[in-house]
């Protein structure tokens, strides 16, 4: 089946969605993706960032579709035509979306240990303003402890469901999901209850944003300031592969993930006990550095490239700065007119 | 919603247990959690209409499935109460056809009849007003439920006889 | 007198018991349709009949039985949509309370038209009494042997039972309703598929709203196209009615589609005109989700032609100047009624009714609720109206489910028609702290503050 996203086209199994297909294309029409994962099932379709203009439905029934369709729910037809980028109206419905996701979203990024590799940030930095028009109260919810692993903020989360369907389709014992509903709905136990399934831990991996964290990295590092490496151990928990990333500071492994592709997606699913208690170097045979995509703010970090020391010279600046506001407040060269001369030394009140 | 930590006593008397065994079997074989909402309406009628997370973890129990299913659920619907509530809860409708008609009034003077402020129950547990979402009785405005039941064409007269009512033990709750 | 075929009986003694409802001539669609028709003649009847879904889409009730799965083999289900909560919408109340066999009897027949054993009658849990009304009607209906096993002699089985429901609004969209019938939370799901392939426990699924459902002995006992003949074009038959708000007499009606708005509104044998007389300012057709009109375009279309109770003249003029005939939920307001406060009002029903599931709806009905309120309450802003279309604009076509149409169209609409109110509730918040501001001065009286002045 042939279908073609903003003017590129491409072969496709039937069953394919649009967005599987615009991810092989790869490039700047992949649609952003906040819910959808493709490892699983049912997931997506939710957070409408991925939404796409369908201008020909296909070959059979060419018929431009009315609505914009979310990419990763809507299979491929033979002959189907999308506008992803290219659509004003598509770039309008993304801002929407980034819109609706930040009004409730605590402006925390400074103490989110996601902060560097969260969705959400890399969705507000394309296709967020600056400003926001939202200015009622944020919602919050309590604080919830879910255990000595993984870090429940829930005044982050985007309700994705991602970490509910880890929790069914990993797992036999669910014990979170999602109470309340509307604008109040959260994910919890309700009961406050541990979280312990030994392939939990995953749910951090798959969360978009910093509302699943790992408690044992907890406020350790920035992530741009680890090493990201890939490595293996022999792995004894069934159905885990052992194949991690882990994040290095000097010789200290701070954190262990999932190896996560250019989607943020990660390529196995891992234990507990290789995420939060194999942290000794001896523990892991290390392969190499993890690559990131070319944009990633963990790249800052790189391996190679030199830093020049910054030197901050603190005071000086600051009199240099309030020598320039100085300057800028009385503007002595622009000179002031009769009315201006009398407002100002006598008032105007 | 913060789960409050009340015990709640709870009793699967047989006849509920019969009523709930007819309702699994309205289903077909491996869906009684098609059972689950029914269910939670029978248990919770028995039980001073409102579900512990005992109470729910026994329905889950029931309906071999797990306990946050329950929750969840529970959560999601307003029907259901996760804590004690007040014996004749008067739940006024507030949506549009009901305010066209002046019901908003008409609980403000409810509530200063029974000294409470909306969702919080008298000091005797005996009764509590509520606002709700349009409960379907628009042409039958102002109106409100009272268990099981609707008391439509409300005025001040026919609340002040309900609460004379509820007092005198002469209102049935619940349609068994 | 128009023609009544839903409501004909309701005035019959006891027609709601089995007795006198069967000594009525009930349950003969049941009869003839097993013993001389075959399923998919039965289907076709109903598509001849025109018959469009009563539930608020209008979508033709045969095309959409029409597609479902019968190839796979997998067991088939009716549910019918007894969820009733749109505001302004009671008619189904009023037919399951009053005729619970009518119900049943087209259940039945249309089971069998679907060829579904197993059917559901899936009702909102507030109406707990009408539900034991129903479960008691089955009863009956299945010891007169018109349920179980070999209805008839035909080899045909069926087992319909009630499902009750646990307060949510959402559970009225089919897929959510599907999901709620699986004891899960009413979570619409992402279509396709279409319940028809895929629907209760994967199985295919027809869901149909009471009205729809009850019209079906009808169409049976007579013809399609004898009920083709009642109404105007693609608005066939007739109509259930609800109306609300300031008219004389509220209720249920059964009109012929085709009756003109006026008639409804005026006339002794429907709502008699306004409460005390006052003016007329704006009405609903269709249910809260459906935009509002002003007093201009209630009567007359934007061209000038009479309006008229159908699907088509409702929605004359698109949501410019138009409006939606939606679930018949008709609701009616007064110059005492202010308009953004019935706007908010909506906007709190559909923030309290939003699953949570998709970004837009979740977040964006909440939002509006906020602003609204800020309005009504006298904290507005001159920017907020603004703000107000923005909002609905993004939650509008970018959901999952239709919930954030519904949210956002009764807020288009009243800033499209009714602009100048919101305008005078940012610019004299001291005029609007009483919540019944316009009852002693109503809108028309201090509209000249916020008219536009040329000069």
């Amino acid at each position: 089946m042939k279908v073609t996203i903003d003017g590129q086209s491409i072969d496709v199994e039937p069953g394919t969605t649009i967005l599987q297909a615009a991810r092989m294309i790869g490039g700047e029409s992949v649609p952003p993706a906040m819910c959808y994962y493709t490892k699983l099932k049912g997931s997506g379709g939710k957070c409408r960032c991925c939404l796409v203009e369908v201008a020909k439905g296909s070959d059979n029934d060419p018929r431009p579709m009315p609505k914009l369709m979310a990419s990763c729910v809507t299979g491929c037809q033979d002959g189907m035509e999308i506008n992803s980028t290219a659509s004003e109206r598509v770039q309008d419905a993304r801002k929407s979306v980034t819109e609706f996701l930040l009004i409730n979203h605590p402006l925390d990024c400074p103490v989110c240990d996601q902060a560097g590799e969260c969705d959400l940030q890399n969705l507000s930095f394309k296709h967020g303003k600056s400003q926001t028009r939202y200015i009622e109260k944020k919602r919050t919810f309590e604080p919830e402890d879910i255990g000595p692993n993984i870090q429940l903020h829930m005044n982050r989360c985007i309700l994705c469901y991602r970490c509910v369907m880890v929790a069914d389709q990993l797992t036999d014992d669910r014990v979170h999901g999602v109470m309340d509903r509307g604008d109040h709905s959260n994910i919890s136990t309700c009961i406050s209850k541990a979280i312990t399934n030994e392939f939990s831990g995953n749910m951090i991996d798959v969360c978009p944003v910093g509302a699943l964290t790992d408690k044992t990295f907890r406020f350790k590092s920035r992530v741009w300031f680890n090493k990201p490496f890939d490595a293996h151990r022999e792995c004894t928990t069934p159905g885990c592969c052992g194949k991690t990333t882990v994040w290095m500071f000097g010789n200290e492994i701070q954190r262990v993930t999932g190896r996560k592709d250019e989607f943020h997606e990660v390529d196995n699913f891992i234990c507990n006990t290789c995420r939060f208690d194999k942290k000794e170097v001896s523990d892991w045979t290390i392969e190499g550095p993890r690559k990131f995509e070319k944009f990633s703010v963990i790249n800052q970090n790189n391996y190679t490239r030199e830093l020049d020391t910054v030197i901050i010279e603190t005071e000086k600046g600051i009199l240099k700065g309030r020598d320039q506001d100085r300057k800028k407040i009385s503007m002595p060269q622009v000179p002031l007119s009769e009315t201006e001369k009398e407002v100002f030394t006598e008032g105007n009140i | 919603m913060k789960v409050l930590d009340i015990k709640q006593e709870i009793n699967m008397t047989e006849s509920l247990m019969t009523r709930i065994n007819e309702l699994i079997s309205h289903y077909p074989e491996g869906k009684q959690k098609s059972a689950l909402l029914p269910v939670l309406h029978e248990v919770q009628d028995a039980h001073n209409d409102w579900l512990s997370i005992e109470l729910q973890d026994k329905v889950a129990e029931i309906l071999s499935i797990k306990p946050v299913e329950v929750y969840e659920v529970v959560s999601f619907y307003t029907m259901f109460n996760r804590q004690p509530i007040g014996k004749y809860m008067f739940e006024f409708c507030t949506t549009s056809p009901c305010c066209l008609n002046g019901v908003e009034n008409l609980m403000d003077y409810t509530c200063d009849k029974l000294g409470v402020k909306v969702g919080e129950p008298t000091p005797d547990g005996m009764f509590e007003v509520r606002g709700v979402q349009c409960l379907g009785a628009c042409g039958y405005a102002p109106m409100m439920q009272l268990g099981d039941f609707y008391q439509e064409h409300l005025t001040k007269e026919k609340i002040d006889q309900l609460i004379v009512d509820c007092r005198d033990n002469k209102i049935t709750l619940h349609d068994k | 007198m128009s023609q009544k075929i839903l409501l004909d009986k309701i005035n019959v003694p006891g027609i709601k018991t089995y007795e006198v409802y069967r000594r009525e001539g009930g349950y003969a669609s049941v009869e003839k349709a097993i013993k001389t028709l075959t399923p998919d003649e039965v289907v076709e009847e109903v598509k001849t009949s025109g018959l469009r879904g009563r539930g608020g889409a209008g979508f033709p009730a045969g095309m959409k039985w029409s597609f479902i799965d019968k190839k796979s083999g997998k067991p088939r289900h009716l549910v019918c949509n007894a969820d009733e909560s749109e505001p302004g919408t009671f008619k189904d109340r009023f037919l399951m309370e009053h005729l619970p066999h009518l119900l049943i009897e087209g259940m039945i027949t249309s089971s069998y038209a679907l060829g579904a054993n197993l059917s559901y009658i899936y009702i909102r849990g507030e109406y707990m009494w009408v539900y034991k009304i129903l479960e008691r009607a089955i009863a009956e209906a299945k010891a007169a042997g018109w349920l179980g096993k070999n209805i008839l002699g035909s080899g045909y089985d069926l087992e319909l039972y009630v499902q009750i429901g646990g307060g949510a609004y959402i559970c009225g969209e089919e897929t959510a309703l599907i999901e709620s019938l699986e004891g899960k939370r009413g979570n619409p799901r992402i279509k396709p598929p279409f319940p028809a392939i895929s629907g209760l426990w994967s199985n295919p699924t027809v869901v149909n709203n009471v009205e729809t459902i009850a019209a079906v002995p009808w169409i049976i006992n007579n013809s399609g196209a004898d009920y083709a003949k009642i109404g105007i074009g693609r608005s066939t038959g007739t109509k259930l009615i609800s109306a609300s708000g300031h008219v004389k007499n509220q209720g249920v009606y059964e009109i012929e589609l085709g009756l003109s708005v006026y008639e409804f509104m005026n006339s002794d044998e429907y709502l008699g005109g306004m409460i005390d007389s006052r003016p007329l300012k704006a009405f609903v057709p269709g249910g809260s989700s459906v935009p509002v009109l002003p007093a201009n375009l209630i009567y007359k279309t934007a061209n000038g032609d009479d309006r008229l109770m159908t699907y088509e003249s409702l929605s004359d003029g698109g949501f410019a100047t138009g409006s939606m005939l939606g679930s018949g939920g008709f609701i009616v307001y007064n110059d005492t009624a202010c308009i953004v406060r019935n706007t908010w009002n909506f906007a709190r029903f559909y923030a309290h009714e939003s699953c949570g599931q998709c970004s837009p709806c979740r977040e964006g009905t909440g939002w509006l609720e906020k602003v609204l309120w800020r309005i009504e309450n006298g904290q507005g802003r001159e920017e907020d109206i603004d703000l107000l279309w923005s909002i609905q604009s993004k939650i509008e076509g970018n959901t999952i489910c239709p919930l954030g149409d519904a949210a956002a169209w009764p807020v288009a609409a009243a800033i499209r028609h009714f602009r100048d109110e919101f305008e005078y509730h940012v610019r004299f918040p001291e005029k609007i702290k009483n919540r019944e501001h316009f009852v002693a001065e109503p809108f028309e009286k201090v509209k000249h503050l916020v008219s536009k002045q040329t000069v």
